[in-house]
């Protein structure tokens, strides 16, 4: 009886090795599969006893649930560590990273789009650096960083070009409105009053913003509010020193005097009632940035 | 009896995939840790809200208000292996030509339909398949779209000015950022599904994932089949 059964065993075994043979010269073809439509390779072995599909199974079983075991514990340790505090830098370097890729791909004369006037609206978000001890009228904005230490009043400032833009403010915590904004183009500003440049030289316009100081500190006047900004992004012809809101002269709450908006960057970046601005090669402080948010974060 | 070894995964394949789930865990907790800080869809008929994405029990105990600096700092970390992994992945199908395997092909809709049938114990008979059934494939090819959708309309949100047309496409800012939010829910839909079918499915399809190999057994019955569908050849 067992023999017989091991006697049909080798003939089943001949037979299916017979139609694999078949199946590998084409011989078989199921119309209807959908491994033949697309002419599908299938990976079969030869046939196998029981016992030596097992065996070769659980070698292969073996070896693959170590190494995938080991993976596993590595990438659990290797993610524990990248997540220690003192690591941080490593996500630093990593936004430092997509801030490169993004000023390779930045072009000036990308624009973001702009709305029709009805749209726009007004959300009040973040007072930081807007101390209650504060003076509209004696308010001067402090620009250092240029041929010479300068201050401006607000009379100075409007009597620059005058741009107007309806844009899409974005904050960094998700949502978007649109504003009507007025106010002077930085660029204007900047190209008006002449920074210092990197190297000392004679500022040339035309050769604006490769010849300037990297960087542009804002600071509000209580100190309690600061950001940084690459030269290209402030630069950029939607970045403006507003002093006008959907047509109203800006409101405390939004900033007045003076504020920077922008399409380049999100709202934390937006520094209300401006009190100084620096043109500095030093990567200037950012409030954000030192909470653990990118220091560029540009659009 | 007599068994055979099908070779189901290769190793490219197998360490893409492992790979690629906790990347994708990893992408949509740090998305979660964003998505908080704004948390305002759900689905609403006729102005009244069935349910809101996401509840506060859902937050509470996940852990996730007030961490928005670290969801950023997580999520555009990760996404260049994110992405990277799932074009590599791309880029094998391609070349090795197991885009065949996925690819759904004609009929497929209406055979994954009948799977699905087969799956709910409606239909006793499963649909002739080749490497997967057809609602596999339909499955898998749908999850690399969803893979390049993440891109897409991350991308959008990530670089409105740079890549405003990509945004306008797209339908705007706002909208973008939902989509966003969708394909996220689809990823987890599929990836709940998945795990379902997988443990289903049992030990030897989910072992194949591991080895490359699964187990197949050619029995008595079928082996007549075979050798009759031979004979007429």
């Amino acid at each position: 009886m067992s023999e017989d059964k091991g006697l049909d065993n080798e003939v089943l075994l001949e037979k299916v090795r017979e139609i694999e043979a078949a199946k590998r010269d084409d011989k078989i073809i199921d119309k209807e599969n959908t491994a033949y439509i697309l002419g599908e390779k299938s990976g079969l072995s030869a046939p196998l006893t029981d016992g030596e599909a097992g065996k070769i199974m659980s070698r292969r079983s073996r070896r693959s649930f170590l190494i995938g075991g080991a993976a596993a514990v590595a990438g659990y340790f290797g993610y524990r560590w990248l997540r220690q505090p003192d690591n941080f830098y490593i996500f630093e370097r990593m936004f430092r990273f997509n801030e490169n890729v993004s000023q390779t791909f930045f072009e000036s004369s990308d624009l973001a789009p702009e709305f029709p006037r009805e749209l726009a609206g007004a959300r009040v978000n973040g007072l930081i650096g807007m101390g209650e001890d504060f003076s509209a009228d004696s308010w001067r904005l402090q620009v250092t960083g240029l041929s010479n230490p300068q201050q401006f009043s607000l009379d100075e400032i409007k009597s620059l070009p005058r741009t107007e833009m309806t844009t899409e403010l974005k904050c960094i915590e998700g949502w978007s409105i649109i504003c009507n904004w007025t106010g002077v183009r930085f660029s204007d500003f900047a190209a008006q009053f002449f920074p210092v440049l990197r190297d000392g030289g004679t500022p040339n316009l035309q050769r604006l913003p490769e010849n300037l100081t990297q960087y542009v500190s804002l600071v509000t006047p209580d100190q309690g509010y600061y950001v940084g900004w690459d030269m290209q992004s402030i630069l950029h012809p939607q970045t403006l020193l507003a002093y006008e809101m959907n047509g109203e002269p800006l409101k405390p709450e939004h900033g007045a005097p003076l504020r920077l908006v922008s399409a380049t960057k999100y709202g934390i970046k937006q520094l209300k009632r401006i009190g100084s601005i620096e043109f500095t090669n030093v990567r200037p402080a950012d409030y954000w940035a030192e909470q653990g948010y990118d220091w560029y974060s540009g659009h | 009896m007599t068994k055979q070894l099908e070779k189901k995964h290769s190793l490219a394949v197998r360490w893409l995939h492992w790979i690629s789930f906790p990347l994708l865990a990893l992408m949509i907790w740090s998305g979660l840790l964003i998505y908080w800080a704004n948390a305002i869809y759900g689905f609403k008929i006729f102005g009244y809200e069935l349910f809101h994405f996401f509840p506060t029990w859902f937050y509470d105990i996940l852990g996730i208000p007030l961490r928005l600096a670290e969801g950023i700092s997580l999520h555009f970390f990760f996404m260049w292996f994110f992405a990277l992994n799932g074009v590599i992945y791309v880029l094998y199908l391609i070349f090795s030509g197991e885009w065949r395997a996925i690819l759904p092909v004609p009929g497929s809709f209406k055979r994954a339909a009948l799977v699905s049938l087969h799956d709910l114990h409606i239909l006793k008979k499963l649909p002739p398949q080749g490497k997967y059934n057809d609602a596999q494939r339909i499955a898998y090819t749908g999850v690399i779209l969803l893979g390049a959708g993440s891109i897409i309309t991350g991308l959008a949100i990530y670089k409105p000015l740079q890549l405003s047309w990509l945004t306008w496409i797209l339908g705007g800012y706002e909208w973008a950022r939902w989509e966003h939010f969708w394909v996220m829910i689809l990823f987890v839909l599929f990836f709940v599904v998945h795990v379902i079918q997988v443990l289903l499915a049992g030990w030897n399809n989910f072992r194949s994932m591991i080895t490359g190999f699964e187990v197949v057994k050619t029995d008595a019955v079928a082996t007549e089949t075979m050798v009759e569908e031979g004979a007429k050849v």
